[in-house]
């Protein structure tokens, strides 16, 4: 198998393929074409493939973050900007978090021996498959009676670094694992500490680990809807919550919902074809370490 | 002995901030959960103010005939959902298992739904399902035939929700089994080869025997996801019509928000958290027996050579 030569394959195998290709991204196409289309291209028969694209959905739902003032809009929905900038912060501060936090952690569990390892091992097997709809009741009653920081950023932030802590720190761990041991030794012997190996010679061998960690995190906090919509108040919205709360208008704009849509599906599918092999390498870490 | 001391605490100072964080942000609240299922409390109330009741929120629960049907539901749908996923995504494995120009390029395509934000994937199956401007009313009236009710009546409401996904997770079981089968020793298959298995056999005999232990743990990590779903069912059918759709994370969610019974609601969380927790440890030990068996073998093979 290692000469470069492709295997032949009968016409059946392509047409198989094709088919894969088109369920697999099928309904994104559609999202994506229903968002450039009018309301009058979204009812009519003959408009499914033939129609003049528009961006009129994404100024109604951008409107008051644009930097020019939109023409014949029907109406401007201030909420969708605002948590478009909240998802961006809440997601992007707690992946940042997550991956420090659970860096060094897994970085314990793998080169040190100490009292209570296997417990701290077990414990983030175990909680990762805590599902947000079971921490919602404690997570409302804490943030909101004890903590007090229901409704603020930071209490968002707080519950998503926990939830991403244990799988980032289970799959960091397979990559550090092949980190070669005698790299910090010899670095240990020329006089660096602890935290200077740490930063020095291991956080920069385990890139795509981290990489792959740190889109697992994102899109958890990006996708994110239960808990967001437990604490968040009128200006901590994020995008899931505003998409949520904006089905139950009677009759719903298609065009725009769908731009809303895409706007909240484009950061994840930048990372897939930015990165797609460390998301598979980390899948298979995961999963086969797990 | 000072810089031993030091090199006794450097594990726990790696460790410490995020034990702190699971600790607060985690543990405390699963304890939080566990207690507050013996209250009879209401969102208004802090939790020291709310009546504590014993098992009888768990005693209600088990006469409450829509807290059942959710139950039944949720696996009903786990069921369902993870043996259809496991079926297309090992079957494509092994479809695709070629040496085809373009490959991880059609990787890439593939993943794309699982990347997807629930939300937005039930917005998506929503305007599909739509009854007139949908996808699929739409060709079927194109080619002839009669609009379906996709999601306005119970069973064809259950059905639409998992045609979702499993469009969104087979993906999942079809790259973890391709990566299984492309890491499957060469000598192996060779000897297979060479002793004339064909394509069913040594799919049935070596392969499949082979990648089951990456089988088994994909297949209990789907399940165990199964389990939490929530959003794409709110968005497509909000449960409807009826019950026929609501799994239980959705029953946790009205009874906290809707009806305002945290108590009720925490002993739900805590009855999904049991079920949870079996497959989690049934995964444990699996992983457990597995790594054993693996070292026996190496032991053995160190012995013969």
């Amino acid at each position: 198998m290692s000469q470069q030569s492709y295997d032949k394959q009968n016409p059946a195998f392509y047409a198989l393929l094709v088919a894969l290709i088109f369920m697999a991204v099928g309904p994104i196409i559609l999202m994506l074409s229903t968002s450039l289309k009018l309301t009058v291209d979204i009812m009519s028969d003959t408009s499914s493939f033939f129609f003049l694209p528009t961006i009129h959905n994404y100024e109604t739902v951008l409107c008051n973050v644009l930097w020019y003032e939109p023409q014949g809009l029907d109406y401007c929905n201030p909420t969708f900007g605002r948590a478009l900038g909240n998802s961006l912060i809440i997601a992007i501060t707690s992946t940042i978090l997550t991956l420090i936090i659970g860096c060094m952690a897994a970085y314990a569990l793998v080169r040190f021996r100490f009292m209570g390892r296997d417990t701290v091992s077990l414990v983030t097997l175990m909680t990762r498959m805590v599902p947000p709809a079971v921490l919602l009741v404690p997570i409302f009653g804490i943030w909101t009676f004890q903590f007090q920081i229901d409704g603020t950023r930071m209490g968002i932030i707080l519950i998503y670094v926990a939830m991403n802590l244990p799988f980032v720190i289970w799959i960091l761990q397979s990559f550090i694992v092949q980190v070669p041991i005698q790299l910090e030794e010899s670095a240990r012997i020329d006089g660096a500490g602890p935290l200077q190996v740490f930063f020095l010679i291991v956080l920069p061998i385990i890139k795509p680990g981290l990489a792959a960690a740190s889109i697992f995190t994102f899109r958890i906090a990006w996708n994110e809807f239960l808990l967001a919509n437990a604490l968040s108040n009128r200006n901590t919205r994020t995008v899931p919550v505003t998409i949520v709360n904006s089905l139950t208008e009677y009759n719903l704009d298609w065009g725009v919902i769908m731009a809303t849509g895409m706007l909240l599906a484009i950061p994840p599918i930048i990372f897939t074809f930015v990165a797609s092999r460390q998301i598979i390498t980390g899948m298979t870490a995961g999963a086969v370490k797990g | 002995m000072n810089t031993s001391l030091a090199n006794r605490l450097t594990p726990y100072m790696f460790l410490a901030p995020a034990a702190a964080i699971l600790l607060v942000a985690l543990l405390y609240p699963l304890g939080y959960v566990f207690y507050a299922g013996f209250l009879n409390w209401n969102p208004s109330q802090r939790i020291g103010q709310a009546e504590f009741v014993g098992l009888r929120n768990y005693i209600n629960l088990f006469h409450d005939e829509s807290f059942r049907e959710s139950f039944f539901v949720t696996l009903r749908f786990s069921a369902i959902v993870v043996s259809l996923e496991m079926f297309i995504g090992v079957g494509l494995a092994f479809l695709l298992d070629r040496n085809i120009r373009g490959m991880s390029a059609l990787r890439t395509l593939f993943i794309l739904p699982m990347m997807i934000s629930p939300i937005v994937v039930g917005l998506m199956w929503r305007y599909m399902y739509h009854p007139t401007v949908g996808f699929f009313n739409r060709t079927l009236k194109s080619l002839g035939f009669e609009p379906m009710p996709w999601l306005l009546d119970g069973d064809w409401a259950f059905a639409s929700v998992i045609i979702a996904d499993v469009w969104q997770w087979v993906p999942f079981i079809f790259i973890l089994s391709l990566a299984a089968l492309q890491t499957l020793p060469q000598s192996v298959m060779e000897a297979a080869r060479i002793d004339g298995a064909n394509g069913w056999q040594s799919i049935l005999y070596i392969k499949l025997p082979l990648m089951m232990p990456v089988l088994v743990i994909t297949f209990l990590l789907r399940l165990i996801d199964s389990f939490k779903v929530l959003e794409v069912i709110l968005v497509l059918t909000n449960g409807g019509p009826g019950l026929s759709t609501e799994v239980m994370a959705l029953r946790i969610m009205r009874t906290a928000t809707e009806f305002r019974e945290l108590g009720v609601a925490a002993a739900m969380s805590n009855i999904l958290l049991m079920m949870l927790l079996f497959l989690t440890v049934a995964m444990f030990l699996y992983n457990k027996v597995t790594e054993m068996r693996a070292m026996r073998l190496k032991n053995i093979a160190a012995e013969e050579a």
